[in-house]
């Protein structure tokens, strides 16, 4: 396949930001959510 | 129900963090398209007439950039029911800022893998073509809306304020999005959107790229059910830090 670093390169780009963010916000939910009670969470 | 585990409702600390049920849906079904679209993109399509094996990275691109504009439009209309609405405005703020946040992200990569596709088709990383030149300000104005939101402020005066900036912020799309027919773009016009309606895509192609959109649209959603969920938990933490504060006050007072 021609180009096949430029086309990896945008891939990795995409997915890793993408898995990334998702990591930061579910660690940082969980750091979150052990300082605030159930009762007050409108999604559990 | 053993004595130990508390009833549903009662004040308890759990680690789960924001997730729900249907929240770990949406995350396994956006996986599983995003899975088929790297196989698809990769090994099953053929490559462009025209572009040749670059217009891979388009099944990446065209995605990103249209869940780009899907966010920032969520961030207005979440934004106008926040100044509209007299209950649950903060909700619908959440909801606006956990959007521009998403959408920064995907128009950022759609900014990238542009980038990265133009040095392979024209022989260059930029030019200030108006296509890119409206998406590069399409994202600093977003990237400023975030910066307002980070201003010191209660939770219902920057819900105030980045509502109005949401609902000017979200004009510029129509500019971006036809600036390929207003003026001279070297940026193609639209393949599947375009004015004739006429699509320009081989059917497993078209197929992939609208996979891609639905499974970049899966991870928008998953993200900001997350971030807004994320918000809520930063705006209850000041909360419950400041109710502790004032209760050991009231205790500290009545020990003197």
């Amino acid at each position: 396949m021609k180009d096949l670093g430029f086309i990896l390169l945008s891939w990795s780009v995409s997915l890793g930001s993408l898995a990334l963010l998702a990591l930061a916000t579910l660690r940082r939910a969980k750091s979150l959510a052990a300082r605030v009670p159930d009762d007050q969470k409108p999604w559990l | 129900m053993s004595e130990s585990m508390p009833a549903r409702g009662a004040s308890t600390l759990n680690l789960r963090g924001t997730s729900t049920p249907a929240t770990r849906i949406i995350g396994v079904l956006a996986l599983a398209v995003m899975t088929w679209v790297v196989v698809s993109a990769f090994f099953f399509t053929a490559p462009d007439v025209v572009q040749g094996d670059s217009v891979r990275i388009m099944y990446a691109h065209v995605p990103a950039a249209w869940v780009a504009y899907l966010a920032f439009v969520t961030t207005a209309i979440a934004s106008g029911f926040s100044l509209v609405r007299r209950h649950r405005t903060l909700g619908f703020d959440r909801v606006a800022g956990a959007s521009a946040e998403v959408g920064v992200l995907f128009m950022g990569l759609a900014l990238v893998t542009g980038s990265l596709w133009g040095r392979l088709t024209w022989g260059t990383f930029w030019q200030w073509d108006p296509r890119l030149t409206t998406t590069l300000f399409l994202f600093i104005t977003y990237v400023g809306y975030l910066a307002v939101r980070r201003i010191d402020a209660s939770p219902e005066r920057r819900a105030k304020r980045s509502a109005v900036l949401a609902l000017l912020a979200v004009l510029e799309i129509p500019l971006v999005h036809f600036s390929v027919v207003l003026w001279r773009s070297l940026h193609q016009e639209a393949s599947v959107l375009n004015p004739d309606g006429d699509v320009r895509l081989d059917g497993l192609m078209l197929f992939t790229l609208f996979s891609g959109v639905v499974a970049f649209t899966l991870a928008f959603v998953w993200l900001v059910i997350h971030r807004q969920r994320l918000q809520t938990l930063v705006d209850l933490q000041g909360t419950v830090g400041l109710d502790s504060a004032l209760a050991a006050r009231a205790t500290e007072a009545v020990l003197r």
